[in-house]
């Protein structure tokens, strides 16, 4: 089979290259080392948060907070709405002539669903923009990989990124001194 | 080095200055607090069969006091007119005001970054899902028709009939769901990590795989973690407001009634504080215990005994200074049946429940003084049984309230006197079985500690011992 071939079939079935550290702040290290070389199409895999991991991969900001800003304020007004339609056109009540819209009776409740949506789309949205639940990912392809969820931490730099290539790039991680380099099957 | 073949780390108490025994490392927390759901049945504390035994007797009694009570109807408690609000309400509200900690310790705590939150927040998150649960069980017990309890919700019907948003009752149903729904989800969220570490402790197994299913494919990346913690803070930032409104809300249900004892503006604060007084008061009775019999004084250490007491300490002080403003209030707003429900409150009198309220005053105001003593504090027994103390004492507190205030109202015509019946007794003691079991099967069941921040713990903590090999 020639040469060619057999690097192509192989790169053709490649997620990408991984290194594994054994300190956060290795790995930390290793990520903005990754980045200032170029390669922008990479991740890391630690077993708990890592303070300036995520700026260190590239990634910027998050529209969590954005969501649930949104939110927040779809459930404050639909609970406030909620009263005053029950209230005032769905069945009104005369209680001792007072207004029907009577607003500061609609606080706890215009709060209370304020609260609810607001989680609720904290948590969906984190989940949805992490594209969980997903099953099946390339990365647990790799059997060290399970200590990526107790003590482990790991760099990966995916074969998509325009600058990989499989020997200039293990020779890259190589010299970032991580315990071990893996290549990772789709 | 194998991560299986690990010495296990010898189990020492720190003291009050630190957070985490010394000798641990990102591995060892992972398998100490994973192995306590991993551990054989054979290797399961005695402790906790019986005490799943016992607790597991008072469900069925639970079971037989709720049949009994549907089938002849509230009748079967002691509630009369004018006492309609009996033993229901005042477990309702001793039960969600036990839930309230648990909020407090995963929110504002965190908020606050306080150390000593992590390795009791996941326990006290728990503790306050299922306290709700008993809560909101008890509303609904106490409707006449309980099968008929969704005319509480806002939903199109064919009698065109709408709830009275105007009314404190209908806040109330409001708080407490959402209140159970962000707890729950709160809880979760902080167990994903965790349900990841348990899958990837267990690979190819049947049980590896429920772990899976539950982690949803959590692998650690640090673009999830960025949005994990976004998300995290921001639920934290929500239940903080949120668990003061609950209690606000539970204390609008009498404090906008026009019943003396009830009609008064300092409740909403008095409820919020009297709340997190019984939560860590409910979090210390279990926390001591279940950490003797798991060893896991190196991860809840001394220092979370005490900080804990110090807060139970400084809530009682607050619950102390409202029941001094209900007695101020009496004597000052000089309205002659304000100061008549508080005579009635405290005076010896034959025929009255006097007795309860000095009781209340015995166990929340004066035995918790003790804990200004470091000794005290220091001594985990002694911080134990004065948390049993303050859960009868806070207990009663809602008693005196609530019977108390409606046995004798404005009209000497209508007094009465309300005595519980069996039935509710069974039916309280009751939903603390339902409680204990469930509390039973939760540090059976799932990482009864978050084992991700005690990852974090160690890297701050731990420097030199957080890398194993």
């Amino acid at each position: 089979m020639p040469t060619e071939t057999r690097v192509a079939g192989q790169l053709a079935n490649l997620y990408g290259l991984m290194a594994e550290f054994a300190t956060p702040e290795e790995l930390l290290a290793a990520a903005e080392r990754t980045r200032d070389e170029g390669f922008r199409r990479m991740d890391a895999y630690t077993p708990m948060p890592i303070e300036g991991l995520a700026e260190a991969i590239g990634f910027r900001r998050t529209v969590v907070q954005q969501i649930v800003f949104v939110a927040g304020l779809l459930g404050a007004t639909g609970g406030f709405m909620l009263c005053w339609w029950m209230t005032v056109i769905a069945y009104p009540h005369n209680v001792a002539g007072r207004p029907l819209n009577s607003w500061p009776a609609y606080v706890p409740i215009t709060f209370e669903s304020m609260v609810l949506i607001a989680c609720l789309s904290a948590v969906i949205g984190m989940l949805a923009l992490n594209g969980m639940p997903q099953p099946y990912h390339p990365v647990f392809n790799v059997p060290e990989f399970l200590r990526a969820s107790r003590d482990r931490f790991f760099l990966c730099i995916e074969a998509a990124d325009p600058r990989f290539d499989l020997e200039g790039t293990r020779e890259f991680l190589e010299s970032l001194k991580p315990l071990e380099v893996m290549e990772v099957e789709k | 080095m194998n991560a299986d073949e690990h010495e296990p780390v010898a189990v020492i108490d720190p003291g009050p200055d630190k957070v985490i025994g010394p000798g641990h490392d990102y591995d060892t927390v992972t398998e100490k607090i994973a192995g306590v759901v991993y551990r054989p049945m054979s290797r399961t504390p005695i402790q906790m069969f019986v005490g799943f035994g016992i607790a597991f007797v008072l469900v069925n009694l639970f079971l037989v006091a709720v049949s009994w009570l549907f089938y002849r109807g509230v009748g079967v408690w002691g509630i009369t007119i004018p006492i309609a609000w009996g033993f229901a309400i005042v477990n309702f509200v001793w039960w969600i005001g036990i839930g309230h900690a648990g909020t407090l310790i995963s929110a504002i705590l965190l908020l606050l970054k306080q150390d000593w939150r992590t390795s009791i927040n996941r326990f006290s998150e728990a503790m306050t899902l299922f306290a709700v649960a008993c809560a909101a069980m008890f509303p609904i017990l106490h409707l006449g028709r309980p099968w008929l309890f969704y005319w509480l919700l806002p939903y199109p019907n064919q009698m065109w009939l709408w709830p009275q948003p105007r009314s404190p009752l209908i806040w109330d149903v409001f708080a407490v769901s959402t209140y159970g729904t962000v707890s729950f989800i709160f809880w979760f969220t902080g167990l994903i990590p965790d349900f990841a570490s348990m899958r990837d402790l267990r690979p190819n197994t049947f049980v590896g795989k429920i772990w899976g299913l539950l982690a949803m494919g959590w692998r650690g990346s640090a673009r999830h973690w960025a949005r994990y913690q976004k998300a995290y803070l921001l639920l934290a930032g929500l239940s903080t407001p949120l668990v003061v409104s609950v209690h606000s809300v539970v204390s609008f249900d009498f404090a906008v009634a026009n019943l003396p004892g009830w009609h008064t503006t300092i409740f909403p604060p008095y409820f919020v504080a009297g709340a997190i007084y019984s939560g860590f008061a409910m979090v210390l009775t279990l926390a001591i215990p279940v950490r003797r019999w798991y060893h896991l004084e190196d991860l809840i250490t001394t220092r979370h005994i005490e900080c804990m007491a110090k807060v139970m300490l400084g809530t009682g002080l607050i619950v102390a200074y409202g029941y001094a403003m209900e007695a101020f209030i009496a004597w000052y707003s000089v309205n002659e049946y304000e100061r008549y429900a508080f005579y009635n409150r405290v005076m010896p009198q034959p025929g009255t429940y006097w007795w309860t309220y000095w009781l209340l005053i015995l166990c929340n105001i004066a035995i918790p003084q003790l804990l200004w003593s470091r000794r005290v504090r220091l001594h985990t027994w002694a911080v134990f049984a004065i948390a049993l103390v303050v859960n009868v004492g806070m207990w009663l507190e809602r008693f005196v309230i609530v019977v108390t205030s409606l046995t004798r109202d404005f009209l000497p015509s209508s007094w009465g006197m309300y005595w519980p019946t069996i039935w509710d007794w069974a039916t309280y003691v009751g939903t603390l079985g339902v409680f204990l079991a469930l509390m039973f099967l939760f540090i059976r069941g799932v990482p009864a500690i978050s084992i991700f921040e005690m990852r974090e713990v160690v890297h701050e903590e731990e420097p030199e011992h957080a890398h194993g090999d």
